[in-house]
């Protein structure tokens, strides 16, 4: 391996050195929930979990955008790409999540025009060079896309890009934190808050959390030694009795986050709520379009009726999202459910607790 | 036809089709004028085999003079798409080439012959074909390999992306021989002949997916002169195999599951170019499952891995070989992976296309 920017949080000697801090702490069970679904699959794909006490357990959160983006959101996106003239763009890993029915990419190989994009501003520049095709972008993603997808509402309506829309279904996290804290079956002493929506969002949002519920929340990044640091940071508050938000993800994150980002978002999206697959609507969880820019949203360009949708009943990724089960603990899990069948989203992107344990579990058989 | 692409009728002279083109038409592939046009100014310009000149409907080929033990006949075809045409650090005929005479080799082969199929799409420029045709024969020379039948077909436009090549490759191993897929044994030691990845990354780039620019290139290159000479330090090797779609992983596991063993590879040795592994970090990539066209792998017994590192490193293509793992004893076939920070993990194979994470 060659030097790189996160040598120092990939140092072995480093991990171990914070692995023997996060032993000598811990003297009672404890369950930390890291919410992002990029921490679930670093602290798999390095193993991490082999390195802990026995009494600390991982719970794996909601916070793959890919599993929680509901199924009423992608039945719609399926029935917008089916119709003639209309280039439907996305993130990648959305294209295998299963509808009711189908995914995109049977709606691409049954004609559909598909395409894969790495960021919504190349839709707009999709739209601009197909000016008589309707171009949408579907919006999933937690505060960590929103930025991105907010400047290119504003860069399409500042170019007159007038057939590019989105499909809204992004989700905000401090409201998921709420909903799985104050239920009745919680069972998460302490957070890992997710880096990456920090950066944009600062972490000021999370200070009542952690003083309403008594829950110590630690800003953590995707490294091995990011992530161990923040585990021995929560573990510290933990076994001390103490609960507020530290941050240990300094090289990326302030208190107050990426104010222009923050100030981009609230320009074009409000708060709605919103329906979580698997969880169901948690009050003011989503972000909707403005009114003064509902004319970039595509349920209202393509005049969609309400879908009544079904899951599969062999599925259990609700409680896995939740973090009152373990993807294995799931009767379908790597028999009728795998990688290649998906029967829930979180088997579907790389982020997704089923398909990370699928992937890197030794219980795998 | 609209009237202005009438010919305009200029006295009593008929007028003459249009003999000189730039793109393929339909008519390249009626079997008449046009197709006997297209082989002899552009396909026999650079694959000039005797055995293709003789024009022939078949290429009769002599039987190598037999080794003690008798000689087997190794065979196998591969169809090439790729989009673009070209990419940095290759073209599809030089993938072509090059596909079709790694898989021959893999099973201890030494690879003598190619034909060679191209599906032409009506409106190819004809220069990007002759592009094309040019690299084969590059890299047929380079392999040392002779290509004595081809065949051409044209598609109305739509039918095929621009180009499909579909080669064949003969070759001849000892009878003796038993190198595969299914030879891997407890013990043996995995080595990799240089970094994964440069591939798969190389030709994403090249089709705008990636949304970077790197100056990464692919490696596709044919891998039988390596081959000999590995085989010639250790003639005991057990599996050659190259990790192309599905990459490093795939391969492997394919590998642990034929053979009903374990591997385990340790993660600070397998070689990835740094620009590679960036661009898979920025991209949540993983190195280990992009597509390779100039890798080997070769699974050798113990006693034979510092003969067979030694003659890899000595060859061009095999600076950067490495041992990357070894055998563990019987067992379903998996895949392990020991991680620079000493924990342990399960490598499965590629499920789908490889696709970007979305954050």
């Amino acid at each position: 391996m060659t030097a790189g920017i996160f040598d120092k949080q990939r140092d072995p000697r480093r991990v171990r050195e914070l692995a023997a801090a996060i032993k000598s702490v811990v003297t009672r069970p404890w369950k930390i929930m890291e919410i992002c679904g990029g921490q679930t699959h670093a602290i798999l794909h390095y193993g991490l979990d082999q390195l802990l006490p026995p009494e600390v357990e991982l719970i794996h959160g909601p916070g793959c955008p890919v599993c929680v983006t509901s199924l009423e959101a992608i039945d719609s996106a399926l029935q917008i790409a089916g119709q003639p003239g209309v280039i439907f763009t996305s993130f990648g890993d959305m294209l295998r999540v299963p509808g009711s029915r189908q995914d995109l990419f049977s709606a691409r190989a049954a004609g559909a025009d598909v395409r894969v994009v790495t960021s919504p501003l190349d839709a707009v520049s999709i739209a601009q060079q197909n000016p008589d095709k309707q171009v949408v972008f579907f919006a999933i993603g937690f505060e960590t896309t929103v930025p991105v997808i907010a400047a290119s509402i504003l860069h399409a309506q500042r170019n007159q890009v007038s057939n590019f829309s989105i499909l809204p279904a992004n989700v905000l996290v401090p409201p998921a934190m709420h909903a799985i804290l104050s239920s009745p079956d919680n069972q998460v002493n302490a957070f890992l808050a997710a880096g990456h929506v920090c950066a944009i969002m600062g972490y000021w949002e999370y200070e009542p959390i952690a003083q309403a519920y008594n829950c110590p929340i630690a800003v953590t990044g995707f490294e091995p030694a990011d992530l161990l640091e923040g585990i021995l940071l929560v573990l510290r508050q933990l076994e001390s009795g103490t609960a507020s938000v530290v941050n240990a993800y300094g090289r990326a994150v302030i208190r107050e986050g990426n104010q222009s980002a923050q100030q981009m978002i609230s320009q074009v999206f409000q708060a709605v709520d919103r329906n979580w697959r698997g969880i169901g609507t948690i009050p003011l969880s989503g972000l909707g379009l403005r009114p003064e820019y509902s004319n970039f949203n595509s349920f209202e360009r393509f005049k969609l009726e309400p879908l009544a949708v079904a899951e599969s009943p062999l599925c259990i990724a609700g409680q896995v999202l939740r973090g009152n089960a373990k993807p294995t603990d799931c009767p379908a899990f790597a028999r009728e459910c795998t990688p290649q069948t998906p029967l829930g989203a979180p088997m579907v992107s790389a982020e997704g607790a089923c398909a990370a344990y699928h992937r890197y579990h030794k219980a795998v058989a | 036809m609209s009237p202005e692409e009438l010919p305009s009728m200029q006295g009593p002279v008929c007028p003459l089709p249009i003999s000189q083109r730039d793109t393929v038409v339909i008519g390249h592939g009626s079997g008449g004028v046009l197709t006997h046009q297209l082989i002899r100014d552009l396909f026999q310009k650079h694959l000039n085999s005797p055995r293709l000149r003789a024009g022939n409907d078949a290429a009769a080929i002599e039987l190598p003079a037999s080794a003690p033990e008798g000689l087997r006949l190794v065979t196998s075809t591969d169809a090439h798409i790729v989009t673009p045409l070209s990419f940095p650090g290759g073209d599809i005929g030089r993938l072509a080439v090059c596909g079709t005479v790694n898989d021959v080799s893999m099973l201890g082969a030494e690879v003598r012959y190619l034909t060679a199929t191209f599906i032409l799409e009506e409106g190819l420029p004809l220069d990007e074909l002759e592009a094309v045709v040019a690299s084969m024969a590059d890299a047929a020379a380079e392999a040392k390999v002779e290509i004595v039948a081809a065949d051409t077909k044209v598609t109305e436009k739509g039918q095929c992306d621009k180009l499909f090549i579909s080669t064949t490759g003969i070759g001849f191993a000892p009878a003796s021989r038993r190198i595969a897929g299914d030879q891997a044994a407890e013990g043996d030691l995995v080595l990799l002949s240089g970094p994964v990845g440069n591939h798969g990354v190389a030709v994403a780039e090249a089709r705008g997916n990636l949304g970077i620019r790197t100056a990464i290139r692919s490696d596709v290159a044919p891998l039988n002169g390596m081959i000999a000479a590995l085989l010639q330090a250790a003639p005991g090797t057990h599996v050659l195999r190259d990790p192309t779609r599905g990459g490093l992983a795939t391969t492997l596991v394919e590998i642990a599951r034929q053979s009903g063993v374990d591997i385990a590879l340790e993660e600070e040795s397998i070689p990835v170019d740094p620009p590679v592994r960036k661009a898979c970090e920025l991209l949540g990539l993983d190195p280990l499952y992009m597509a390779n066209e100039g890798k080997l792998i070769a699974i050798v017994p113990a006693h034979e891995e510092q003969a067979a590192l030694s003659a890899l490193n000595a060859h061009p293509l095999g600076k950067q070989a490495a041992v990357i793992g070894r055998v563990l004893g019987k067992s379903a076939g998996r895949l392990w992976l020991r991680t620079s920070l000493g924990t342990t993990r399960v490598l499965d194979m590629l499920a789908g296309a490889m696709l970007p994470r979305i954050c």
